[in-house]
């Protein structure tokens, strides 16, 4: 199988094509011109992963809060990372880096706050 | 008569503000002032939600309010004096500023020196020209961000987004995953001026098209938006008739570039360059009024945040030294744009710079494996290459200050040779 990717990692932008094995295993890659290149390759071609950034609504306050996830989700989970957001409570105040939800759905990534809220 | 007397006062608690506050209190100011309009410091970084700032400067990738909270906690522990709510309404050559808020009124201060870091503004719906009607629903990218972001409502559910620039992309996606859905990215150039990755994370991870040279050509709707017509343009960007896409939207977004706010510049006499719309500056970040420095996206549009700061942590150590010492007349080397280069930042190097210079220019088209050349008449000064050199990111040429001090001629050229 293959599958033709842009690398992300410079603006040269290196257009990629990434030899899979039947069951999705990386086998090879061709077109990177470093090796962050291939890294991302196998990465983004066996298990692409995002960090995701969001606001939620919070009761009392005319502003939202920003959180993101501490670490990179798998890519696949991130409409259900948002659907668990959807209906988290957060009570106020918040600091930056206050845990607003831990491992959330078993990804062992926290959501995080990224803002003050007094 | 002013109301108050400052060393320093810095306009704007934006990123390049809060460096510039920084670097001139760690050089021993004490008297330095901070005016936000605002009622929070952070600049336009309290919107940017997304992460992806601060990898050259803290080698860690934070989001746009954890990255300004950084220099806004360095600021409070330095004991920066920062008034928010407080409108720049002036400022005169000889520096003194005019301001209001509601608090203390109408004031104006009297400054040794005056740093401009208002940062920029987006291109608005007037200067892009759009045809159609007049409907509510058609919004800047950056007003949507402000309005999801920091005010917490959506402000439509089906969104098509004008222009590819990196808040457009950025806000594709943010729409998105607020429950909008976004049915097209539509730029009229061959390129998208954004960056790779967020093509890749922002579009093409939730299916949404990019129309390269396509532009929008209609706009319908009598109190709302109701929908829009995009056409593929022509090498001359001019609609190809025939291939028009009819798409049924609520909301517009234009994503099409931002532009210095140099409003309180022009009024104090500052020069600006065509090129950038930014004021023009030499190596220590000084425009043409002597002892008003400018810094940030109100000098240059960034598109790193990270450059904003080192920029403006040399603006306001430049800054500071003019409030302590009675500069002597300097004699400058200009810098001129050469085939290729866009608006290089200074304009001006003194001769007897005290310290290396970043070159900062936009390449004018994608250059592929090509060398940035510096030179002062026939004789090459330094060449830099690169596997591209792309409009979409600011190119930094490091110029060593012993390069400078050794340098003859009255100027000097920066170009780019295709290899
Ligand atoms: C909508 C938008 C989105 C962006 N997204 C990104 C991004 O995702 N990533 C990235 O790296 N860069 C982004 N940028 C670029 C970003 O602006 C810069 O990286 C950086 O924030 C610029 O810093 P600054 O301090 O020069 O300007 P700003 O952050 O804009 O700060 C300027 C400050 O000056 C204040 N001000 C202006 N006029 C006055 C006045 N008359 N009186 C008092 N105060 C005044 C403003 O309120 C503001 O707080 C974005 C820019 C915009 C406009
Ligand atoms: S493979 Fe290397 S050179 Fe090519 S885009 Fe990726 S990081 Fe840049």
């Amino acid at each position: 199988m293959e599958q033709v990717i842009t690398c992300i990692n410079c603006p040269v932008g290196c257009r990629m094509t990434v030899h899979l094995s039947d069951a999705g295993e990386f086998l090879s890659v061709t077109g990177n011109t470093c090796p962050r290149g291939a890294r991302y390759a196998r990465q983004e071609c066996t298990m692409p992963e995002r960090m995701i950034t969001a606001v939620i609504p919070v009761e009392g306050s005319a502003c939202p809060l920003s959180v993101k996830t501490a670490t990179p989700v798998p890519k696949k989970m991130i409409r259900d990372v948002m659907a668990a957001l959807s209906s988290v409570r957060v009570s106020l105040p918040v600091s930056a880096g206050d845990v607003i939800l831990h491992d959330v759905l078993g990804t062992g990534s926290d959501i995080i706050a990224t803002r003050n809220l007094p | 008569m002013a109301d108050m007397q400052v060393d320093i006062l810095i306009i704007g608690a934006g990123p390049a503000g809060l460096a510039a506050a920084i670097a001139a209190r760690e050089d021993g100011i004490e008297s330095i002032l901070v005016l936000e309009r605002e009622k929070e410091p952070g600049g336009i970084l309290r919107q940017c939600i997304h992460n992806g700032f601060g990898l050259h400067r803290f080698e860690e990738e934070l989001t746009g309010p954890e990255y300004a909270l950084r220099d806004i906690c360095r600021a409070r522990e330095l004991d920066i004096e920062i008034q928010c709510g407080t409108t720049v309404l002036s400022v005169s050559p000889d520096r003194v500023v005019t301001c209001v808020s509601p608090e203390t009124g109408f004031r104006r201060i009297q400054a040794k020196a005056v740093i401009l870091a208002m940062g920029c503004r987006e291109r608005p719906r007037g200067a892009l020209c759009t045809p159609g009607t007049r409907c509510a629903g058609i919004y800047s990218a950056g007003t949507a961000q402000r309005f999801v972001n920091l005010e917490g409502f959506m402000p439509g559910r089906r969104v098509v987004i004008l222009g590819s620039g990196d808040i457009g992309l950025i806000m594709a996606r943010r729409m998105t995953l607020q429950g909008a859905k976004v049915l097209a990215c539509v730029e009229i150039m061959p390129y998208s001026s954004g960056l790779n990755r967020n093509i890749v994370q922002c579009l093409q991870d939730y299916d949404i098209p990019l129309y390269l040279s396509h532009t929008v050509t209609d706009i319908r709707g009598k109190e709302r938006l109701e929908g829009v017509t995009v056409s593929r343009v022509d090498d001359r960007r001019n609609p190809v008739p025939g291939t028009e896409i009819d798409f049924e939207c609520d909301t517009l977004l234009l994503s099409c570039g931002l532009i210095p706010e140099n409003e309180l510049s022009l009024g104090a006499g500052v020069q600006l360059s065509p090129a950038t719309s930014g004021a023009i500056v030499n190596d220590s970040f000084e425009t043409s009024v002597p002892g008003i420095f400018a810094c940030g996206n109100v000098l240059h549009v960034h598109d790193l945040v990270d450059h904003v700061s080192n920029e403006s942590f040399r603006a306001g150590h430049a800054a500071a030294a003019f409030v302590r010492s009675v500069p002597g007349e300097a004699s400058f080397i200009s810098v001129e744009d050469g085939d290729g280069v866009r608006g290089t930042v200074p304009q001006k190097i003194r001769r007897n710079a005290d310290a290396n210079v970043s070159l900062m220019f936009r390449p004018a088209a994608v250059y592929r494996n090509s060398t940035a050349v510096v030179s002062c008449g026939d004789r090459v000064i330094m060449k830099k290459k690169a596997m591209i050199y792309t409009p979409g990111e600011m190119a930094v040429l490091e110029l060593k200050k012993e390069q400078i001090q050794s340098m003859e001629g009255d100027s000097i050229t920066v170009r780019i040779e295709r290899s």
